[in-house]
């Protein structure tokens, strides 16, 4: 079991509170996930001449330094914004160069998002102490994604909680169990994509990571992913503009959808949509199977 | 008339109250989605919830006649014994799920495995339901006003479902039969029970084939 949340403002005004109204969602999950906690936001994107990063790193870390050797490197203005183990790079350089360089120079850091507007935290432990350790309730930002663990089939670390970056401003969660994930890594693995844990998560993210690569537009790798992945899952995933939402064919994991004026949501459980302002009156339905939903700007 | 409000009483609090000196009628509000809500009652009580329940509102209901105003989650009288569940919203998956007895009433659709494996319950949907609805029914009846998803009625006993709009695919051992006079009187008394204002002579009845019974090595791939 998992907790999944998602959440797209329809109204600009407030996204000021979207980190609040996220944090308010991902606390109502700790129950069906409290192994560790996780959450993609959509946030001050930076243009398109620059790149942002988000990356994690275990202990304490001298942020200042890499900064100074990012700049002097790479020649680009470099600012780092540190949330508790995580840290955001902003560069005035393209991203690509930038994650490549980092892959090769700085191999222990993980960069756990890459894109000009996403950010993903992840962490072990309980949803309120994530929360409380990276701020959640005082970021900004236009939508996210945010996502409970409780862990079936892979260790409890940071780097098995989701989201899973799946390309530039993508990401995934997923609730569920993948059966297939064992052939499926290799396979991928096989076709170079980069798959660091044993998680069958990251396996589903890997997937689509390769089919954008080749040049399925989402939609057609998600529907492809209903062929290719044997398993049991509501996968939400994040894009620059927007969200969208699968689920399997026999969809044994819940999902629930709710849309007012003001915003549209996802969850895993009515009651995470309840703590969102004008919930009781909003248009409530849930995800058919095997049916691709998509929101964005 | 009683009050339960759960922003502020917990649904500890409810249900124990209800198992233990439930009486006349008693209303909860800001239900908030939470899970087991007005679970397990064995009294003549009448419940009515405004708002969105979450996961197994009514389960085990005995007797007592529940009214949800609002959307209910996965498991909604889940084993219902006797009495009465009413959801004015939608439900979620397998609603009425191994439902022995009583009278499950969805006034609007349910999802994926509404009444799986029913051992004597009545569910009225007055909308839709989703795959796999009735699988394994042994008994009682599933009335459909909408359509019915994929693989319905798969691996069926001797639970009746009468459908009145489209049916998708059918599951294994499941089949179109005879609507007779005596199942359109039945059903006609069932609807008229539950106020839902639709002709039976409209609706098709479908059962179980019995083929899958006994072990049959012609059917083996339908096991």
């Amino acid at each position: 079991m998992c907790g999944i949340v998602g959440i797209y403002l329809k109204n600009e005004d407030l996204n000021p509170e979207l980190g609040g109204l996220l944090s308010a969602m991902l606390i109502e999950m700790s129950d069906r996930g409290p192994d560790s906690a996780g959450v993609a936001l959509y946030r001050d994107p930076v243009p398109d001449s620059s790149g942002k990063l988000t990356l994690h790193v275990a202990g304490s870390y001298d942020w200042d330094a890499l900064q100074t050797e990012m700049t002097a490197q790479l020649k680009a203005d470099v600012k780092i914004e540190i949330h508790a183990s995580h840290a955001v790079v902003i560069a005035s350089t393209d991203v690509t160069s930038v994650q490549n360089w980092l892959k090769t120079e700085y191999p222990d850091l993980n960069i756990m998002s890459a894109g000009s507007a996403i950010e993903i935290y992840k962490e072990k432990g309980l949803p309120s102490e994530f929360v409380r350790q990276f701020k959640l309730h005082e970021l900004n930002g236009t939508h996210a994604l945010g996502h409970t663990r409780m862990a079936t089939e892979s260790a409890v670390t940071t780097e098995h909680s989701h989201p899973f970056s799946t390309g530039m401003d993508l990401c995934l969660v997923h609730n569920g169990s993948l059966s297939n994930h064992n052939r499926l890594r290799q396979q991928l693995r096989n076709e170079g994509v980069d798959i660091q844990t044993d998680n069958d998560s990251e396996v589903a993210a890997g997937y689509l990571m390769w089919r954008l690569r080749e040049g399925d537009s989402l939609e057609e790798a998600l529907d492809r992913a209903l062929k290719d992945l044997d398993g049991f899952y509501t996968f939400a995933i994040g894009t620059k503009n927007g969200f969208a939402v699968l689920r399997d064919p026999v969809a044994c994991k819940p999902a629930v959808m709710a849309e007012t004026d003001e915003w549209v949501a996802m969850s895993s459980e009515f009651r995470a949509i309840a703590q969102l302002p004008g919930a009781a009156n909003a248009t409530i339905w849930e995800p058919s199977p095997a049916t691709v939903y998509t929101w964005g700007h | 008339m009683t009050e339960f409000d759960l922003n502020t009483d917990s649904v500890r609090a409810l249900n124990q109250h209800l198992h233990d000196s439930p009486s006349g009628s008693l209303s909860v509000v800001n239900p908030g989605g939470r899970h087991c809500i007005a679970s397990g009652i064995d009294a003549s009580v009448a419940v009515s919830i405004d708002g969105h329940v979450g996961y197994y509102c009514a389960g085990m209901n005995k007797k007592a006649q529940v009214t949800i105003t609002g959307n209910a989650g996965p498991g909604v009288a889940e084993n219902i014994m006797s009495g009465s569940v009413r959801i004015k919203g939608s439900a979620s998956q397998y609603a009425g799920a191994s439902g022995q007895g009583g009278t499950l009433i969805i006034e609007g659709d349910a999802s994926a495995r509404c009444g799986i494996s029913m051992k004597g319950v009545d569910i009225v949907v007055t909308g839709s339901v989703g795959h796999m609805s009735a699988f394994m029914g042994q008994k009682g009846r599933l009335v459909i006003c909408g359509d019915a998803g994929d693989f319905l009625g798969d691996s069926l006993y001797e639970a009746l479902i009468y459908v009145r709009g489209s049916v998708g695919e059918l599951g294994a051992d499941c089949v179109e039969k005879e609507m007779t006079a005596d199942h359109v009187q039945s059903l006609k008394v069932l609807l008229a029970s539950v106020g839902v204002d639709a002709s039976a002579k409209d609706f098709r009845r479908y059962g179980s084939a019995r083929k899958l019974y006994n072990f049959n090595i012609d059917h083996a791939d339908d096991y």
